[in-house]
């Protein structure tokens, strides 16, 4: 397989088809036309979708417009750039002008933004085609997509399990083959779990990298958007498309994204990399058995492997769930009824703020506000809320001093495999649990991706995790590239693209 | 309270008081809240325009409505301004963070307002009363304005609306809260502060003070205490005081009402009152068990503002002198000792208008600084927008016409008003409209003509009736269409008669 332009964006050695650069290439050079891919993607949706949901509205008019104007560009000899007619599908807490946005909510039920999010804008000014919005778990609040107002999304490898949450759809559709790419949320794993319960890779970048304007805020101090791929290299490409500065977002990092496409390619020879204890024991023992396996390819890559612990990522969890909460039950006070959305009437406008947010919004979402609300009220901010930004100055800390040692951690994505739908919906403790591995990166706002590395001994898949320093994409990737190119190669999702 | 306590209310600084009837033996301790704010040309935290009074919703944006997925960007000019304010009150200017104030109110979009909380801008200033009393300043903190409600049909209030109108223009307006500490002693002394607070942030050329417009609104914390004690009594803060005169009376009012209280052996409720004005009461609006738990905490969406040396100083080197430093500018025209009541208020005036220069001007070019006074403080003033425009020189050049006899007051008072309304050079204006002054020689024999005319009259007069020197005058001024100066036909008058 050749690069579709050039060798900036050459594929590593032993590299997976992408799917997406196939497309950009083919677009570019005239032999496919945009138009034709958006079909052959809508008819995939419209044929195979009903078995998953994997999306709430599926964009059909604008996609098939989008992808004109690509073709145009392409026949009056422009560029329309790197993803050049590639359908991207966009978990439905993006902002897209005209088309709605719900969270999976019914409180924001019909409300069409005015304006398009950061990221969408990006996309389009790289040639990619907004083909859908896809489902989530409410406002993003859950591990497993079964928190959406409008039902689950089915997990592609085995229907009756879930895909992961709360970028659910996105990572279904993609490991579908429904969107080459997609663009989830990562709060406390939201990217990184699903993708590595459905077999595809999934990254969340530094907090800072990638602009949050337009994306409606879970807790704004976690919230990262970041890439739903096949492939390392398309999560590198799709990620050098959405990052950088933002005027429009002033938590958005001053100085410049590193560039990550060149650095896949150059191997980990010599590289250290920290096996994390505390992201191994305690997880299911295929996916554990899966962990070792990974370090040890890559220390037949030239990689050298050490064990280390990091103790304080147990308090990870907890202090998650008390920093998401908190903020979230900020962000979420603006949906009162008053100028947008689910509107229910009572005689006073705080009757029907109350009775507007309790038939608007799910029993996850209702818990987590009051979760969160407590953990800030008077008397127990210091408790709470103060003593959970100790805990993330912790393992700040402690990565740091972790990060002298190696240039990246490895570990699990997720405790275990694709559990069954209706397995932990009663039981929010054991859901939670589902975040353990991979909060502790938005805790830090590190980035780390999650890359298949075989499955379990039903067949589906695991992911394995990689961490890396603040703004430590390219070793991210670097990393992320030799282990996709020495593991197993997965078997076709049941649930599939014709 | 018998008379002989009376003289133990100066003991703590009551040296100046409100004179409130029914006080003596209390004393009133008061810290007033100021909101201003900010004519800057944008919005807060988006590019809105800030403008009062434009059609309703109509300076709005997807930021300031609290859309979903919208995030705030800080005007730094707003910081500035803040900054600028800081100064003129003798702050200290620190680094600062902004926090989420959370409760519901329709006018709110995002239901939480975005302010500073335990890191503000501003702190630890004063503010030094015309009559030299220093009222410290605790902050001056940074935070968005709120919509503004109308409620429509039944009386127009809350509870018997038919239905309420939201305006966001007014939404995410920038505004700085002036917290002084509570160093008041009296409803005098309040008005006074209120007073030279507003004229302080006019200077700075920060806010426009209106209070009517309410760009710049008062609360007052009351409470009272008997006199020679330290400790502070139970507060109740008072709301809505549209005016100095409100802010007055309801000091008033509110210290007769706890005095009463506690002379009966009653305790004062801390409680939110708000202030009647037509009935010229405070009543409760809810008591401290009924107060908001705002969950305060740091709002994630934006960074610290931390202004450098070089900004600060380059903030304070654009300010110029400060109210008091102008006032006692203008009154060393009159020499050193201290001036009396009627021209300290003419001063103080003219420095509460800006129109400084068109006094110190005329008085360096030699005009009498009595009638320059006069003239900017009482003509000038009445329309003080118009005057700030006043081509300086043109102002003198009228005034030198005046003092030469060239025009009469009458005469000059025209003028000034043709020139507040059109402009113009006051030579052409006094031309046009046949002000030039009648030479002595042809006065004379205007008189004699009148007199001629009124034979009866003048020899009433020459018997001593001097009321009808005004009939004369009135006569005189009709033949020469009012261009005759009445002072020099008075004069003629007398000569004649000699």
């Amino acid at each position: 397989m050749t690069g579709p332009w050039g060798s900036a964006t050459s594929p590593a050695p032993g590299a997976r088809p992408s799917p997406a650069l196939d497309i950009a290439g083919a677009v570019r050079d005239g032999s496919m036309s945009a138009a034709a891919v958006v079909e052959k993607y809508l008819g995939a949706i419209d044929e195979v979708d009903g078995e998953l949901h994997a999306f709430v509205t599926v964009m059909h008019d604008s996609a098939r417009l989008e992808a004109e104007s690509v073709d145009r560009r392409v026949a009056a000899g422009e560029d329309p750039g790197p993803l050049a007619g590639v359908p991207v599908a966009l978990k439905d807490n993006m902002c897209t002008r005209g088309v709605p946005t719900t969270c999976s909510s019914r409180i924001l039920e019909g409300w069409r933004p005015p304006y398009d999010a950061t990221v969408v804008a990006r996309l389009r000014a790289a040639g990619a085609v907004v083909i859908g919005k896809t489902n989530l778990d409410e406002f993003a609040m859950g591990s497993s997509t079964e928190n959406s107002a409008f039902g689950p999304t089915h997990n592609p490898h085995d229907p009756g399990r879930v895909p992961g949450g709360s970028s659910g759809g996105s990572a279904a559709a993609v490991a579908a083959g429904l969107a080459p790419l997609a663009l989830g949320s990562d709060t406390g794993g939201s990217i990184r779990q699903p993708a590595a319960l459905c077999g595809i890779v999934g990254m969340k970048p530094t907090y800072g990298t990638v602009s949050r304007y337009g994306l409606v805020a879970f807790a704004s101090s976690l919230d990262q958007i970041g890439p739903l791929t096949t492939t390392v290299t398309e999560s590198a490409v799709l990620f050098d498309v959405i990052g950088g500065q933002d005027p429009l977002d002033s938590t958005c990092l001053e100085r410049p994204v590193p560039r990550t496409v060149s650095a896949l390619a150059d191997g980990v020879e010599g590289l250290r990399v920290g096996l994390v204890a505390e992201l191994v024991d305690g997880v299911d023992a295929a996916v554990g058995a899966r962990v070792h396996e990974a370090a040890g390819a890559l220390a037949a890559a030239g990689a050298n492997i050490d064990n280390v612990s990091i103790p304080e990522f147990r308090h990870g969890l907890p202090a998650y769930y008390v920093v998401a909460p908190a903020e979230a039950s900020s962000n979420l006070s603006r949906y009162d009824g008053v100028r947008y959305g689910l509107r229910v009437e009572a005689d006073t406008a705080e009757a029907m703020n109350a009775a507007t947010r309790a038939a608007g919004f799910g029993p996850e979402v209702k818990r987590r506000i009051m979760l969160g609300t407590y953990a800030l009220s008077a008397g127990y901010y210091d408790a709470y809320y103060g003593q959970a930004q100790k805990v993330r100055t912790l393992i700040i800390d402690a990565l740091a001093s972790a990060y002298q040692r190696f240039d990246v951690l490895l570990g699990a994505t997720t405790p275990t495999t694709a559990f069954a739908i209706g397995a932990k919906v009663d039981d929010p403790w054991a859901m939670y649990l589902s975040d353990v591995c991979t909060v502790p990166s938005n805790l830090a706002g590190h980035p780390a991706i999650s890359i298949p590395f075989g499955t379990d001994d039903g067949g589906l898949p695991v992911g394995v995790q990689v961490l890396a320093p603040a703004l430590g994409e390219p070793v991210m990737f670097q990393v992320a590239a030799v282990l996709e190119s020495r593991a197993p190669v997965l078997a076709p999702p049941r649930v599939h693209a014709p | 309270m018998s008379a002989d306590n009376a003289d133990t209310t100066g003991t703590a600084g009551t040296a100046d008081t409100g004179a409130t009837a029914g006080t003596s033996g209390w004393e009133p301790v008061i810290g007033l809240e100021v909101h201003c704010e900010l004519r800057t040309e944008t919005k807060l935290f988006c590019g809105c325009r800030n403008a009062f009074g434009d059609e309703p919703n109509t300076n709005i944006c997807p930021t300031c409505l609290g859309l979903p997925g919208s995030l705030p960007v800080l005007n730094v000019r707003a910081v500035e301004y803040a900054m600028r304010i800081g100064v003129a009150l003798n702050c200290e200017i620190r680094p600062s963070i902004f926090h989420r104030k959370n409760y519901f109110y329709p006018d709110m979009p995002k239901d939480y307002q975005v302010s500073q909380y335990d890191a503000p801008i501003n702190v630890n200033g004063s503010l030094e009363l015309p009559d030299g009393t220093r009222v410290r300043v605790e902050r001056a903190h940074m935070e968005e304005d709120t919509g503004k409600t109308s409620h429509i049909g039944g009386g127009g209030r809350i509870h018997d609306a038919d239905y309420a109108l939201v305006d966001y223009n007014r939404a995410g307006v920038p505004l700085v809260e002036i917290v002084s500490a509570p160093d008041i002693r009296s409803s005098t002394q309040a008005r006074l502060y209120a007073s030279e607070l507003r004229s302080i942030l006019v200077a700075t050329g920060a806010s426009d003070g209106r209070m009517e417009e309410g760009s710049m609104r008062v609360d007052a914390n009351v409470s009272v205490r008997r006199a020679g004690t330290f400790e502070l009594g139970t507060r109740c803060e008072i709301k809505n005081l549209n005016s100095l005169r409100s802010l007055g009376r309801a000091i008033e009012y509110e210290i007769e009402r706890q005095i009463g209280l506690l002379e009966a052996g009653d305790k004062v409720v801390q409680q939110t009152r708000h202030w009647n004005e037509d009935q010229g009461v405070t009543v409760a609006l809810r008591s401290k068990e009924e107060a908001f738990d705002y969950r305060y905490f740091p709002e994630p969406d934006l960074v610290p503002v931390v202004p450098d040396a070089g900004w600060q100083s380059d903030v304070a080197a654009s300010i110029g002198p400060m109210p008091a430093e102008r006032r006692a500018k203008l009154a060393a025209l009159f020499g050193p000792e201290p001036v009396g009541h009627a021209r300290a208020d003419q001063i103080a005036t003219v420095v509460e208008h800006g129109l400084d220069e068109l006094v110190t001007a005329a008085a360096a070019a030699g005009i009498d600084g009595a009638k320059a006074l006069a003239r900017t403080s009482n003509e000038a003033s009445a329309d003080p927008d118009a005057a700030r425009r006043l081509d300086v020189s043109a102002f003198v050049a009228l005034l030198r016409m005046e003092q030469d006899g060239k025009l009469n007051p009458t005469q000059s008072k025209a003028v000034l008003a043709d020139m507040l309304e059109n402009g113009g050079d006051p030579a052409d204006i006094a031309r046009r409209r046949g002000f030039e002054a009648l030479e002595t020689g042809s006065l004379h024999g205007v008189v004699a003509e009148v007199i001629a005319a009124n034979t009866d009259a003048w020899h009433r007069y020459q018997a001593g009736d001097d009321k009808l020197v005004g009939f004369f005058t009135g006569e005189v001024m009709k033949a020469t269409k009012g261009r005759a100066d009445g002072k020099a036909v008075a004069a003629e008058l007398r000569r004649l008669r000699a």
